[in-house]
């Protein structure tokens, strides 16, 4: 394998909307590349559909601490409450400044950026739903990759498309290197650099059912992990109640913000029961809960009745057209049905991973339960946890996460860069990654790479999802220790150097391998139940014990060790969380 | 819903064996409400893990998987099985070349999207505000912001496949979303570039571009409102 190497001052590691950003920010200030596996047009921010909430208030009064406060609520109070706070404040500039940038916002008649209802956004502390959710459509994601892009591209940012990174090493206590695979060559590149941000999304494939994009693997949680980075709050999955049934394509909740409805077998608006306040509008945890319940209760649709019904029909059509053109197009060519007159079929899909990479305000990595920070490192978006999204994210606030945290990882890195020098690297710093590549192209153990990853997310859907039990996570974990083995005799056919997908795909299951694994542990361990971690036998919230986060490591026989850190309070006691 | 038998016929090429690319058939049994590109994950995952293509979002929002699907250009997300029959034909989109299999180099594609200025200009300073627009100016681009990239529409217009320097379909489409844009004061020189010899005017309104496109913009109108705008000077 030939090897290049480069030398940068920062390398920011993924190029969705956190990565933009962040690269946005250091551009001009210092020597940077944007390594990504896609082109960055294709990463998972451009699929997000219904907003980036800010309380701007155009269209009736609100305030950036009732946001917070739902964000805290949100996440049922595992939200670090500082970092929430920062964010909500800094949504109303970061609005500002993608308008700014060339975001094309939907408007009001005045002309000023419009905004719409959405779930768990509430007026005045939970009174009523507010029009909080600034949008493009219901495309907004794609829309502000576009347009951070189009800035990347103003600004001359220098992209390595089509890098995998596989390794990041660290000389001196800090970060010194990063190594990466050249899909279009076979060919390993060392980055010798003074910062690497990870902004690399997340891991919603390992289970059955996800809104995710294949690619999102966890490549770069993955890389950090292995070497000794804990991953924070793992146990906390996010399943999005309205995936297109089976195929677990999002319908946004925006379709529910525009006035869409839930209903069970019997045509009955069962969030009603549930959420009796914002009904259809409660947080996703909630309702793919209610969902599930109203499933395992016999109300379910369908020969195998497992599923419950969006319906959009009492709607203006024109209103659908201009409000949800994409989600109702998915539903045509994915359902064959028209989301005018027809009910779409829906169930919760697997979509947002409020756990990862342990951040500070500032983006940077602390790797410990005393928050002690890793020169070097830094996290942003759904690779990361800040928390500020605690057990279960709103709607909308994973936009707001990527450019409020992408940027002040930015700033933060650039500065850091500019106040220190290189770390030598470690000599035969790309050694483990080649290993790792020859490995897998000579095994012939015979284990198809595609069928352990099947039984992954088969398994982790059926026993880590929406319900759990001591029994369900005992269960998974032998699951998923069996499939390490097998994974360990995997063969793969293509020997190539050009685009070998079929070696990077055995690399992309490694990491949803030990993902899960770190994700079990962690919700064995929590014997409550809180946002979107329910535990069957611990079924309510129990603050004396659980008001901390979970860190996991990997230890060095590669078994899993459990640190806590408590929870970074504020204005908002708990209470119980009621909608 | 049914099974289906799906005999799929792919043009190969690896370059570090073959001189030149080759058809490879493969038979596969899928749904046939599944997509073209769950029947290539099929042929990847359990027939021939040698197949290299693009994809990520796998509902056609992400732009990686355009190929020729049954002679047309579509993104494999988005074409349904039962759409498309139970006789699939697969070629990489042309006039792009072929690095393994179905994945092209896009580095072109995108310098030509470059080329025409894609990010919003304005030096006025805005304030701590939004800018305004009205409903209305901001419908007058709605329909070039969907554009995903995908190359679809470059790749289908038989004027890009004889002639390199033509910046495509998609670049003016980008081009057209700034140029309508109320807020953008650099009309006049994305105009002047869409002016040249590469520009607007090789384009021969052959709808192709607008039949590909998986987004379903109306390409070869915004293509016709550059034209006119350089004609009339007007935007």
């Amino acid at each position: 394998m030939k090897v290049h190497r480069h030398s940068y001052d920062a390398v920011v590691v993924g190029a969705g909307g956190a990565g933009l950003r962040a690269a946005i920010e250091t551009a001009g200030k210092c020597r940077v590349a944007v390594l990504t596996k896609l082109y960055p047009t294709r990463s998972h921010t451009g699929a997000a559909q219904g907003g980036m909430c800010a309380a701007l208030a155009n269209v009736e009064e609100d305030s950036w601490e009732w946001h917070a406060f739902d964000t805290v609520k949100g996440g049922d109070y595992l939200v670090d409450q500082p970092a929430a706070e920062i964010m909500c404040r800094e949504a109303i500039d970061a609005v500002i400044e993608l308008e700014h940038f060339g975001m094309p916002f939907n408007r009001t008649p005045e002309g000023r950026i419009d905004q719409r209802r959405f779930g768990g956004h509430t007026r005045n502390h939970g009174e009523g739903p507010v029009r909080r959710a600034c949008y493009a459509a219901d495309r907004t994601g794609h829309m502000i990759l576009q347009t951070l892009y189009q800035q990347c591209l103003a600004r001359d940012v220098n992209f390595f498309n089509e890098f995998q990174v596989l390794d990041i090493a660290f000389s001196e206590g800090r970060v010194s290197g990063l190594v990466a695979y050249e899909l279009a060559t076979g060919d390993l590149h060392v980055f010798h650099t003074k910062a690497a941000l990870f902004a690399t999304g997340g891991y919603g494939r390992m289970f059955k059912v996800s809104s995710n994009a294949v690619t999102l693997t966890g490549d770069g949680p993955g890389v950090l992990y292995r070497r000794g980075i804990p991953m924070e709050d793992m146990e906390f999955f996010q399943f999005h109640p309205t995936g297109i049934y089976k195929l677990g394509i999002l319908l946004s909740e925006a379709a529910r913000g525009e006035g869409g409805i839930l209903r069970n077998a019997d045509g009955e608006r069962f969030m009603e029961r549930y959420a009796p306040t914002v009904k259809d509008l409660a947080p996703r945890d909630m309702v793919s809960r209610a969902i599930l319940t109203e499933v395992r209760e016999g109300r379910g649709m369908g020969d195998n009745k497992d599923y419950v019904h969006l319906d959009l029909t009492h709607l203006p059509p024109e209103q659908i057209d201009a409000k949800l053109p994409d989600i109702t197009d998915f539903v045509r060519t994915y359902m064959g049905l028209e989301p005018k007159t027809e009910l779409i079929p829906i169930q919760p899909t697997a979509h947002y991973a409020m756990g990862g990479i342990p951040t500070n305000i500032n983006a940077e990595v602390v790797v410990d339960s005393d928050n002690t920070v890793l020169p070097g490192l830094y996290a942003a978006g759904e690779c990361a946890c800040v928390s500020v999204h605690g057990a279960n994210r709103l709607g909308t606030n994973s936009l707001l996460d990527i450019v409020v945290f992408g940027r002040r990882g930015g700033t933060a890195m650039a500065k850091y860069v500019n106040e220190v020098s290189h770390a030598d690297l470690p000599r035969e710093v790309e050694g483990e990654t080649r290993q790792l590549v020859e490995r897998l192209r000579a095994g012939t153990g015979g284990e198809n790479v595609a069928d352990i990853r099947s039984r992954l997310q088969e398994e982790m859907m059926d026993k880590a999802s929406v319900f759990r039990t001591d029994e369900s996570l005992r269960t998974v974990l032998g699951t998923v220790r069996s499939l390490r083995e097998r994974y360990e005799q995997a063969s793969i056919q293509d020997k190539g150097a050009v685009f070998n997908y079929d070696l990077t795909e055995a690399i992309e299951l490694g990491f949803l391998i030990d993902l899960a694994e770190s994700l079990v542990v962690s919700a064995l361990a929590r014997t409550e139940s809180r946002g979107a971690h329910f535990r069957d036998d611990h079924p309510t919230r129990d603050d004396a014990n659980w008001m901390r986060h979970s860190l996991a490591f990997r230890t060095d026989d590669g078994s899993v060790r459990l640190d806590y850190k408590p929870v970074v309070g504020g204005k908002y006691e708990p209470m119980e969380r009621k909608y | 819903m049914a099974v289906v038998d799906v005999e799929l016929k792919i043009k190969r090429y690896n370059p570090e064996q073959d001189k030149k690319p080759h058809w490879e058939t493969y038979e596969v049994r899928v749904e046939d409400t599944d997509r073209v590109v769950d029947a290539l994950h099929e042929v990847k995952w359990h027939h021939d893990g040698t197949l290299s293509f693009r994809r990520s979002c796998v509902h056609g929002v992400c732009g990686s998987d355009a190929m020729v699907i049954n002679g047309s250009n579509a993104l494999a997300c988005v074409l349904l099985v039962k759409d498309v029959g139970t006789n699939i034909t697969v070629e990489p989109i042309r006039g792009l070349r072929v690095i393994k299999d179905l994945v092209v180099d896009m580095e072109p594609f995108f310098d030509q999207y470059k080329s025409v200025l894609p990010y919003l200009i304005n030096s006025t300073d805005p304030g701590y505000e939004e800018r305004r627009q009205s409903p209305e100016d901001r419908e007058r681009f709605d329909d070039t912001t969907k554009c995903i990239l995908c190359a679809a529409c470059t790749t289908s217009c038989p004027i890009y496949w004889g002639n390199e320097s033509y910046v495509g379909p998609a670049a003016i489409v980008n081009a057209h979303r700034f140029i309508f844009d109320s807020r953008d004061e650099a009309a006049g020189d994305r105009l002047d570039i869409l002016n040249q010899r590469s520009g607007v005017w090789r384009c021969r309104t052959a709808f192709s571009c607008t039949e590909a496109c998986p987004r379903d913009i109306k390409i070869t109108q915004a293509i016709q409102e550059v034209k006119r705008a350089i004609l009339y000077n007007r935007i």
